[in-house]
């Protein structure tokens, strides 16, 4: 027995040592480099000095770059919401579809990741912009009801395009389109592992469809809610194609803005910083909730 | 039965697709009943169960509660409540909330909601259990906390389905007695689906045999054991020895059936009705087969109720089986077919009596066959 806990144990330690190794190499060490150039400055066009400043860091938290960021977090919690409101019909429907049809559904749910982000995002231009999908729908609908009220001696205005593209809608938008896959897989996930006769007993004893919904849907979910705010969350705080391409210049995001500091600016250290300050705001966010969580299930016991 | 019908399933039919689930089922249950609905697996008990509850429509026909047709009612406007086979507690509340859920739903008001958990709990048994999580019971107590989830609602009818199947032995057996005292104490009408002939028999009142989605019998117990009405039911119900054959006399009075397997006709105390000139079977249940000794010469026993040359025949005990309390003797006849006896061990040398290989005779008495038209 013992001989072969050893045994297992070299496996395992075969099995994991790449994938260890890959992460150390590719990520940590990386990471550790940004996290001492934030506290570095530039001596020369290609130099940076590690000398241990803050200045980087209170360059950081002024007014400007904290909007900045408090303005990511916003979008991120909006798309977020958005993306939960939609995509937990969406999930119901999967969980309760027939067998033949759920496997075609998920197929569906998943096709946007067999294609690359920019390619999309390309297209929701196509469909967003002046001259795009929409508007021509709703010049269309907007044409027709001008002959009938022309008919009728009342001719409309011309149709003036509405302006999607560019702006705050926009990056919200695109970014519900990019991650709501993201909130579906996990509230499936929890969803389907639901024993359906708990369901049953509701109606049962009861309880009409929206009491089931609240009291006993919900709870049972919250594991798989929780997974998919979590990872819809963060991806859209640091959300950078999307904001850089169906953005306007008001809806900047913080990685466009560290973007910047990287390529047009060269200022590295300061760039490095304000990752940080993203990442360890994001780490707080993570802890209070989870913190939140625990204590909440303590005091329900 | 002169009490008051409270269900009535009218030519209930249950398709999915090409499956027919249950088969124009008419049934009338009573109030006060501890009715049980028995069949092998698959035959639809649960289908049947469910249409009464509210999960599935039925096809063709219609399900009657107190005279009123719920057959499109939605579950939770239905005066029914079910125990499911899985139990169904809700995981995410204490047992408290699990019992009172339904009066919650209902709007109750706490206090009274309280004072009714706590009736529903002692009725089960699990007093002072309200403040525990379902993951802190047993099986056992999951099961009694589902039973009072569904009672403090006070139903017309309670459902189970197949309520024992998930407890060991030990406390099946207990929970057998509990729960028909439970249904004395509360008087609600209990409905329970089960595959298990000795839960039904032990428990109910009144059962339905279901095969292949069709009711074969309604009977009490003793009725379904002593009286089956196709072959069907005698075997699935306990164990039966069954003999192909022919009337040849069939009076008022009494009958008698040729049966090629057995050497001497079988006579019957009772005429019966119909089947004159088809093939009947004759069923013999092993504990109402007599055995005798047929070692030296000893001659065919005497019956007194049927006439010599009936109802007796020679074979050789060909294999014993020992339970304890009885023993199965499989004899074999001059034909060649096996028929299995029974003989309770009433004292401690009783199964020394007979010996492998030993020439007897079985013999019955002209009141224990069944005769089976089906
Ligand atoms: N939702 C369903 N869809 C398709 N077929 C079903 C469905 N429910 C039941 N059936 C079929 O109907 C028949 C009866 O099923 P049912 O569950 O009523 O049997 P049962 O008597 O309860 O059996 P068991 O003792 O195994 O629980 C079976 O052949 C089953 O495959
Ligand atoms: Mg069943």
């Amino acid at each position: 027995m013992e001989e072969n806990w050893k045994r297992a144990k070299a496996v395992f330690a075969a099995m994991a040592g790449p994938p260890v190794f890959w992460l150390a190499a590719f990520f940590l060490v990386p990471l550790g480099i940004i996290w001492a150039y934030s506290f570095g400055e530039n001596s020369s066009l290609t130099e940076i000095a590690i000398n241990g400043t803050f200045a980087n860091y209170v360059h950081a938290i002024q007014p400007l770059y904290l909007g900045i960021i408090v303005k990511s977090f916003w979008f991120a919690a909006l798309t977020t919401a958005l993306c939960l409101v939609v995509g937990f019909p969406v999930a119901i429907a999967i969980t309760f579809a027939p067998e033949k049809t759920k496997a075609w559904l998920l197929l569906l749910i998943m096709l946007p990741f067999w294609t690359n982000l920019l390619i999309r995002t390309y297209a929701l231009m196509a469909v967003l912009r002046t001259e795009g999908y929409i508007n021509f729908a709703l010049a269309f609908l907007w044409n027709s009801l001008g002959h009938l009220t022309a008919a009728f001696g009342h001719p409309l205005a011309a149709f003036t395009p509405l302006e999607l593209l560019h702006n705050n809608f926009a990056v919200v938008f695109g970014l519900v389109y990019v991650q709501l896959p993201f909130m579906v897989l996990p509230l499936y996930a929890a969803l389907d592992r639901l024993d359906r006769s708990l369901l049953e007993a509701s109606l049962d004893l009861g309880a009409g469809h929206f009491t089931t919904f609240r009291r006993v849907v919900i709870p049972l979910a919250t594991p798989g809610i929780i997974s998919g705010i979590i990872v819809t969350l963060i991806p859209s705080v640091g959300a950078y194609l999307t904001p850089d391409l169906l953005g306007g210049p008001e809806s900047l995001m913080i990685a466009n803005v560290i973007e910047r500091q990287f390529k047009t600016a060269n200022n590295w250290p300061f760039g490095s910083a304000l990752s940080f300050l993203l990442m360890y705001m994001t780490f707080i966010a993570i802890a209070v909730q989870a913190m939140v969580a625990r204590n909440r299930r303590g005091a329900a016991r | 039965m002169t009490a008051k019908t409270i269900i009535s399933f009218e030519n209930v039919t249950k398709r999915f697709g090409k499956v027919v689930a249950v088969d124009d089922v008419s049934l009338s249950i009573c109030e006060g009943e501890f009715f049980a609905l028995l069949g092998p697996s698959g035959c639809g008990k649960t289908t049947l169960l469910r249409m009464l509850a509210g999960f599935e429509t039925p096809s063709e026909g219609r399900i009657l509660i107190d005279g009123e047709d719920v057959s499109r009612t939605p579950p939770n406007k239905r005066p029914v409540n079910m125990v499911f086979q899985s139990y169904a507690v809700f995981p995410h509340m204490s047992v408290a909330d699990n019992v009172g859920y339904g009066l919650m739903v209902d709007g109750v008001l706490p206090a009274e909601r309280s004072r009714r958990v706590e009736e529903a709990l002692a009725l089960v048994k699990l007093e002072g259990y309200g403040g525990r999580k379902p993951d802190q019971m047993s099986g056992g107590q999951r099961q009694r906390v589902a039973l009072a989830r569904a009672l403090v609602k006070r139903p017309r009818v309670l459902l189970l389905d197949e309520p024992l199947s998930a407890l060991d032995a030990k406390l099946r057996e207990q929970m057998r007695s509990e729960l028909s005292q439970l249904q004395e104490k509360v008087g609600v009408t209990f409905l329970f689906v089960t595959h298990d002939q000795d839960e039904a028999l032990a428990m109910a009142s009144r059962c339905a045999v279901m095969n292949r989605g069709l009711l074969q019998q309604v009977a009490t117990p003793s009725d379904l054991y002593e009286f089956p009405n196709s072959r069907f039911v005698a075997d699935f119900i306990g164990s039966v020895n069954l003999f192909e054959g022919r009337f040849e006399v069939d009076e008022a009075d009494h009958a008698v059936v040729r049966a090629p397997e057995l050497s001497t006709p079988v006579y019957l105390d009772h005429g019966v009705t119909g089947g004159r000139d088809a093939t009947v079977w004759v069923a013999l249940r092993p504990e109402k087969i007599e055995l005798h000794k047929r070692g030296d010469g000893q001659g065919a026993p005497a019956l007194g109720d049927a006439p010599d040359g009936h109802n007796v025949v020679p074979g050789v005990i060909r294999h014993i089986s020992y339970l304890g309390s009885e023993s199965v003797y499989e004899v074999e006849l001059d034909q060649g077919r096996r028929v299995r006896t029974l003989r309770t061990n009433l004292t401690r040398r009783d199964q020394e009596d007979f010996t492998w290989d030993e020439p007897v005779w079985l013999a019955w008495h002209a009141c224990s066959p069944a005769v089976l038209l089906s």
